[in-house]
């Protein structure tokens, strides 16, 4: 088949410098492929060197060294089966005695090097009560023992899905509590495809920007704006995008939106002005400029000593010198900066961007108001909050203040299911809550109609003051549906 | 206009969406020359559209006024003609990124139907990516030919008109992503199998029932699939609004303290002498979707 030519493995071998996602059970952890790299998951700790040059989706398992192995195919000898059964719980007594392997007992057969399944097998040996069991609680205890006892992990590629079920489980404060089902929403009510401009503002370790990121493939253009110091971005190297994908990614203070908006962002700036400008907002410019000016601080009275020793001159020198390669390192990198400024500046200039996504701790709506600026109209965007109150005030003010229309303020719920034969139900435990979300669509505002000055808007605008009214103060049906 | 590439002007031969108002619209096709009628009264398509700018107010001829919509594949969601059932943005949404669907992915998906979940597929997998779309009836296969042309996105899709538990996708080992929304998914995991890359790839399953489910489940495991999980996705709406709550009288106070009720942080408005609070709410509406249908994932593992 000609077709499968694509397919090939070359893509889907592990390298050194690969970000991956390891997998035991449900359990995802995101970590980068390093020589010699120690590597501690779910209590356990190892090596990744043997991963490299394997597949991405093998399964591993840990040796006594540390060292993975990838793990034999699964064959004929894997069940556990046993023969007996019983047909109900009547002669199930608990009294804690059925197990007569002890604490101690699993400890040295795991030191005598037993796998996992073996001890599953050693734990069914040596349970009284186990032949008693109906064959569905059997399976479940076959389950719940090789869940403890078999450690064998699988790397993975990272995508989005992982990744936003990873932090979800692990660390949900890092991403504001953001589900991945709401993530879900984000990306497909915000519209995000390839060869779009899309603002991203989010305080969510970067998980919401990979995404969007990834969403892209590299075409089009992300500009990533940020709150204080500098944009947060771990979770996104976490994707171990293309390198390409990079230089699709710019990035703008929130701090700066203002005199972008008035049109008095200088970015002409020269360093004297850049350095007042730093001091003045905070962040990594200040702490940049901060530093190089201690640095000139304490240089200065060394340099007011009148030495006459030619080493010490000949010292002075190269510290003269090392400061002139400092100043000029500084200088390139100002200008890098600012050039990388400019650039996000000028895709946000024309206010013609494709789409806006925000999901942040910040209170969403001075963050909403200002960026939904940079939109052109009939364009979607998006508001993540882990709270409600906050998009009721966005929906209020948007309301009041036009340029948008389809608002809908929502939330999803998700439950899983168990699906066994005969055995099929919802999961005792669900997710309480993935945070809330506000979307809708831009539309121009009055100054574009006036190119159309003939026409009156006479019974339209009677027709929103009746939705005003109707949404505001009554409960009948009707006001249910939203603008 | 394309679904997969805004553009700023609508052109002759666009798609555009007429928002009317409360969740209110209509899909129409930009010709010049020609008219739609609303209930604000007729757009002249030559002189109210052909050159405006997306998302800017037209005044039809009774005067009132719509905005005018670039298309995408959630308003062609809410807006298009059904022929079957279709899949809603809330679903849709979690099969995309449960599919790991991103530019370049080849994704299988059976049947076609009336094309929302396609449109969306293809808006995710554009530019590089491909989608193979079987549909067993041949007049909704033909009317989803059209659709993706006048859509822009035909250079993208490949539409089969066979049974897919008979006939399969008519690829192999390409897929990154298959997606079965038909009455029995486990007659066709085979065909998902080998229609999927060597390297693996991801299935989802969209059944209504439960029944349906165990079977499909029961399949997916018997071919060697992994990681299969069965979800369910609603939606929320919360609708927001001003509440009048009506505070009590327990009568004058005894012992003179000085609270009153404007105490409460809240802004109060005389109502018939007694006094009452206004609180900016969300309430859930009367009546939601309670049930779509069960979403089932799996990996196939590579062969």
């Amino acid at each position: 088949m000609a077709e499968c030519v694509n397919d090939s493995d070359a893509e889907s071998t592990i390298n050194y410098g690969d970000y991956v996602v390891l997998k035991r059970g449900d359990v995802f952890k995101s970590v980068l492929v390093e020589n010699k790299k120690k590597v501690i998951f779910e209590k356990q700790w190892f090596f990744l060197d043997n991963v490299v040059g394997q597949l991405y989706r093998t399964m591993f398992e840990i040796e006594a060294s540390g060292s993975l192995k990838p793990k034999a195919v699964k064959g004929a000898g894997d069940s556990l089966d046993s023969k007996e059964a019983g047909q109900d719980n009547r002669h199930i007594v608990d009294d804690g005695r059925s197990q007569k392997l002890t604490r101690d007992d699993i400890e040295t057969l795991k030191e005598q090097g037993l796998k996992g399944q073996e001890i599953v097998q050693q734990l069914i040996d040596n349970s009284t009560t186990f032949k008693d069991k109906t064959e569905f609680a059997q399976a479940k205890y076959i389950k719940k023992k090789k869940k403890k006892y078999e450690s064998d992990i699988t790397v993975l590629k990272p995508s989005a899905r992982l990744l936003a079920m990873m932090y979800h489980g692990r660390e949900p404060g890092k991403i504001c509590h953001l589900r991945y089902d709401t993530l879900a929403q984000i990306l497909t009510l915000g519209n995000i495809h390839a060869g779009s401009k899309i603002i991203v503002f989010e305080t969510c370790a970067g998980l919401v920007l990979g995404s969007v990121m990834e969403r892209m493939g590299g075409f089009g253009s992300v500009i990533q704006m940020y709150p204080g110091g500098g944009p947060t971005r771990a979770g996104m190297e976490s994707f171990g995008l293309p390198s390409h994908f990079h230089e699709t990614l710019h990035d703008f203070p929130l701090c700066k939106v203002n005199a972008l908006l008035a049109g008095t962002l200088d970015l002409t700036e020269k360093d004297a002005d850049s350095q007042a400008n730093g001091s003045r907002i905070g962040g990594s410019d200040s702490s940049q400029e901060t530093s190089g000016v201690s640095e000139e601080k304490k240089s200065e009275p060394q340099s007011m000593e009148v030495s006459v020793d030619p080493q010490e001159e000949m010292r002075r020198a190269e510290r003269e010198r090392l400061r002139e390669q400092r100043a000029q390192e500084k200088k390139v990198k100002m200008e890098e900066k600012r050039k990388k400024l400019a650039s996000a500046a000028a895709l946000l200039e024309g206010r013609n961007a494709d789409g806006l996504v925000i999901a942040c701790r910040l209170h969403p709506c001075p963050v909403l108001m200002g960026l939904l600026k940079f939109l052109a109209p009939s364009r979607p965007f998006v508001v993540y909050c882990q709270y409600r109150e906050p998009l009721i005030e966005c929906y209020t003010k948007l309301r009041e203040q036009g340029g948008a229309i389809s608002l809908r303020l929502t939330d999803s719920w998700i439950r899983h299911y168990q699906v066994l034969p005969n055995r099929t139900h919802p999961l005792l435990l669900m997710s309480g809550g993935g945070g809330y979300l506000l979307s809708g669509t831009t539309v121009a505002t009055d100054a574009a109609k006036a190119r159309n000055p003939h026409k009156s808007e006479e019974p339209a605008a009677k027709r929103l003051k009746l939705d005003e009214i109707s949404s505001s103060c009554d409960g009948s049906a009707k006001a249910i549906s939203l603008v | 206009m394309s679904f997969v590439e805004y553009s700023e002007l609508i052109q002759e031969g666009d798609v555009v969406i007429i928002f009317l108002g409360h969740d209110s619209m209509m899909p129409i096709k930009v010709q010049s020359g020609a008219q739609t009628q609303t209930r604000f009264g007729a757009i002249r398509h030559s002189s109210d559209l052909i050159g405006q700018r997306f998302g800017t107010k037209v005044t039809c001829s009774k005067g009132g006024w719509v905005y005018v919509l670039h298309p995408t594949p959630e308003l062609w969601t809410v807006n298009l003609p059904h022929r079957t059932q279709i899949l809603y943005t809330t679903d849709i949404a979690n099969i995309t990124l449960m599919l790991d669907l991103k530019p370049g992915s080849v994704v299988c998906e059976s049947g076609t139907g009336s094309g929302s979940l396609s449109h969306s597929i293809l808006r995710t997998i554009a530019p590089t990516g491909h989608l193979h779309t079987v549909e067993f009836h041949a007049q909704r296969a033909e009317k989803a030919i059209q659709e993706f042309k006048e859509h822009k996105v035909s250079h993208l899709v490949t539409v089969r008109n066979q049974d897919v538990c008979a006939e399969g996708f008519g690829i192999t080992g390409v897929a990154d992503a298959v997606f079965l929304d038909i009455p029995s998914p486990w007659e066709a995991v085979t065909h998902a199998k080998r229609a999927m890359k060597r390297k693996g790839g991801r299935l989802c399953s969209f059944s209504p029932c439960i029944e349906q489910v165990q079977k499909t489940c029961e399949a997916l495991l018997n071919h060697g699939f992994e990681e299969i999980c069965t979800l369910e996705v609603l939606l929320r709406v919360h609708d927001v609004r001003s509440v009048t709550l009506p505070l009590p009288d327990f009568g004058p106070e005894e012992c003179g303290t000085n609270s009153t009720p404007s105490d409460l942080n809240q802004e109060e408005v005389p109502n018939t002498g007694n006094t009452s609070v206004i609180c900016r709410t969300a309430t859930p509406p009367r009546e939601m979707a309670g049930h779509t249908g069960y979403l089932t994932f799996a990996t196939k593992p590579r062969d």
